[in-house]
């Protein structure tokens, strides 16, 4: 009984740290750290749905939960470790479009707006899990601003499976019951995504010698 | 509660930061050896730096003014001064409870560091205006997030002064557990660490004139000076730990009654709150690098934007 008090408090601080976890993406240079920032963030939103699954038991955010940790904590990292070249990840200085503090203070603003419109959304419409709601709207405007800044491959990836794991986080608050083509189909889309991006990286990084999308604008007929 | 308990009380928690603050820094000194695999110094080690430093001769420049001798009296009694309006070990306001407030010990811890800054340029070594220069930056970048971590924790518990805040910020568990306090909590450290002078900011050990940041600042002090800045710098860690475990992240184990049991309570779980603090920030310390030192506006950006969205989240939580 005690326990399930506590649902919604534990829920709350993995949601608080879900949103460091959102930041820290914008701030990380090294794209080793990115990755591991997003496998943290991955493991906080399967911890967020194993937690909200135990007090009315849901056998779908059990299942979602165990998808994400399959898919995005072990499958993704292993496939972005074993295809991409390993000098990739020991760069210290990534290319960015605009620098991190700039970047920062962008993401701030976005987090202000994420809040604002999830506090909107959780009063006109009450939920059991209203941080989700909130801390996914804020994470998935940052994740988008990763996907914009960055101009490495990885990174602009990881900041698209960012947004994906923040809409989750809202999901799994919004709809408990998510029906279970929809937990299949992001298991077997996201790590293909991961799959061919990380292939067209290493080719890319063959032929080129370098993974900076920002300077891929300009058509060339023969590689330097 | 008679006026002459509570100040017997605050005289106590001064005598506990006061003599325990080198023990501490001891402690730490010898785990960042420890876990480097090294055995380490002893953790009484500085309280025989101090007794040695105190027996030295104390020479000065002879371009220096008043400032230079004044400083390490100010460095040494600013935490003094701040330990009076934080709870260090009772639950119940003491006598200067309501003296300032946690911006006012800011400020206090501030002058502290005015003086040091100004003595650094006083006595003409270069690498002293160089180290002031640069701990004022750092300070400038500081400063706005303990601004609004204060924000942001008077917005929950409607109050600034340390006692009421420890009562009201953590206490109901929707409080303790909301995003809003981690998001203060990470803050509040990252915020320690460069006030500190530690790693990833500044590295306290280094012996580099020109990569120092705070230790520059005392390259030219001795004897009884330099014995009043260690002592004053390891108080301040001292204060700004306490802050953190009493009022900020735990505020349990402390005293609710003047009785001799209890405070004796109090006194070892604080002992052990502080203790487990440094092990932590031990740990943060030995695995980062230094930053660069145009790196460490982004270090303190990150540590803003975490205190504003903190606020954000303080405001809005439905």
């Amino acid at each position: 009984m005690n326990a399930q008090a506590f649902i919604p408090e534990i829920n709350a601080l993995i949601c608080g740290f879900f949103v460091l976890s959102a930041f820290a993406m914008v701030v990380v240079r090294q794209i080793g750290a990115c990755l591991g920032v997003f496998i943290a963030q991955s493991l906080l939103l399967a911890l967020s749905a194993f937690v909200l699954g135990a007090s009315p038991f849901s056998w779908h955010l059990y299942a979602v939960g165990i998808v994400t940790l399959l898919s995005k904590v072990i499958v993704i990292p292993w496939l972005l470790r074993r295809f991409v070249p390993g000098e990739i990840y020991t760069l210290r200085e990534i290319s960015q479009s605009i620098d991190v503090p700039t970047a920062l203070l962008i993401a701030l603003a976005l987090a202000l707006v994420g809040f604002v419109l999830g506090t909107r959304l959780v009063t006109a419409a009450p939920l059991l899990a209203t941080q989700n709601v909130i801390v996914g709207l804020a994470s998935l405007l940052i994740g988008a601003l990763v996907l914009a800044v960055r101009r490495e491959a990885v990174p602009q990836m990881l900041g698209i499976l960012a947004m994906e794991n923040a809409a989750f986080l809202a999901g799994i608050a919004i709809a408990p019951d998510f029906p279970l083509i929809a937990e299949l189909a992001i298991a077997f889309d996201v790590p293909l995504l991961a799959f061919i991006v990380a292939i067209l990286t290493r080719a890319v990084y063959r032929r080129v010698g370098s993974t900076a999308v920002g300077e891929l604008a300009a058509l060339r007929e023969h590689p330097q | 509660m008679s006026i002459a308990t509570t100040f017997g009380l605050n005289l106590l928690q001064l005598a506990f930061v006061v003599g325990l603050a080198p023990l501490f820094s001891g402690i730490a000194g010898r785990w960042r050896e420890n876990i480097q695999g090294k055995r380490g110094p002893s953790i009484w080690q500085p309280y025989r730096d101090l007794r040695k430093l105190f027996a030295k001769e104390d020479r000065r420049s002879e371009s220096a003014t008043w400032i230079a001798r004044f400083a390490p009296y100010a460095v040494c009694l600013s935490p003094m001064l701040v330990t009076l309006l934080i709870p260090v070990l009772t639950d119940f306001p003491l006598f200067g409870a309501f003296a300032g407030d946690m911006l006012a010990a800011g400020f206090i811890l501030g002058i502290g560091g005015f003086f040091l800054t100004l003595a650094a340029v006083d006595t003409g070594v270069p690498y002293g205006a160089m180290g002031a220069s640069r701990t004022r930056m750092v300070g400038f970048l500081a400063e706005p997030v303990l601004i609004v971590i204060l924000f942001a924790v008077s917005f929950v518990a409607n109050s600034t002064i340390p006692y009421i805040v420890q009562q009201q910020w953590v206490h109901p568990p929707a409080h303790f557990f909301s995003p809003a306090h981690v998001l203060v909590l990470v803050a509040f450290f990252m915020l320690i660490i460069a006030e500190t002078g530690r790693l990833p900011v500044d590295n306290p050990l280094g012996h580099f004139e020109l990569a120092m940041i705070e230790e520059s600042r005392v390259l030219d002090f001795s004897g009884r000076s330099f014995a009043l800045l260690k002592w004053g710098s390891a108080m301040k860690m001292v204060v700004l730990a306490v802050v953190f475990v009493n009022v900020l992240f735990a505020p349990w184990g402390l005293a609710t009654t003047p009785v001799l049991q209890a405070l004796a309570q109090a006194i070892i779980a604080v002992f052990i709150k502080i203790v487990v603090l440094l092990a932590v920030l031990v740990v943060v310390e030995t695995s980062f690098s230094k930053l660069r030192l145009f790196r460490i506006a982004e270090y303190l950006g990150g540590a803003f934007v975490v205190a504003v969205t903190a606020m954000i989240a303080a405001v809005l939580s439905p």
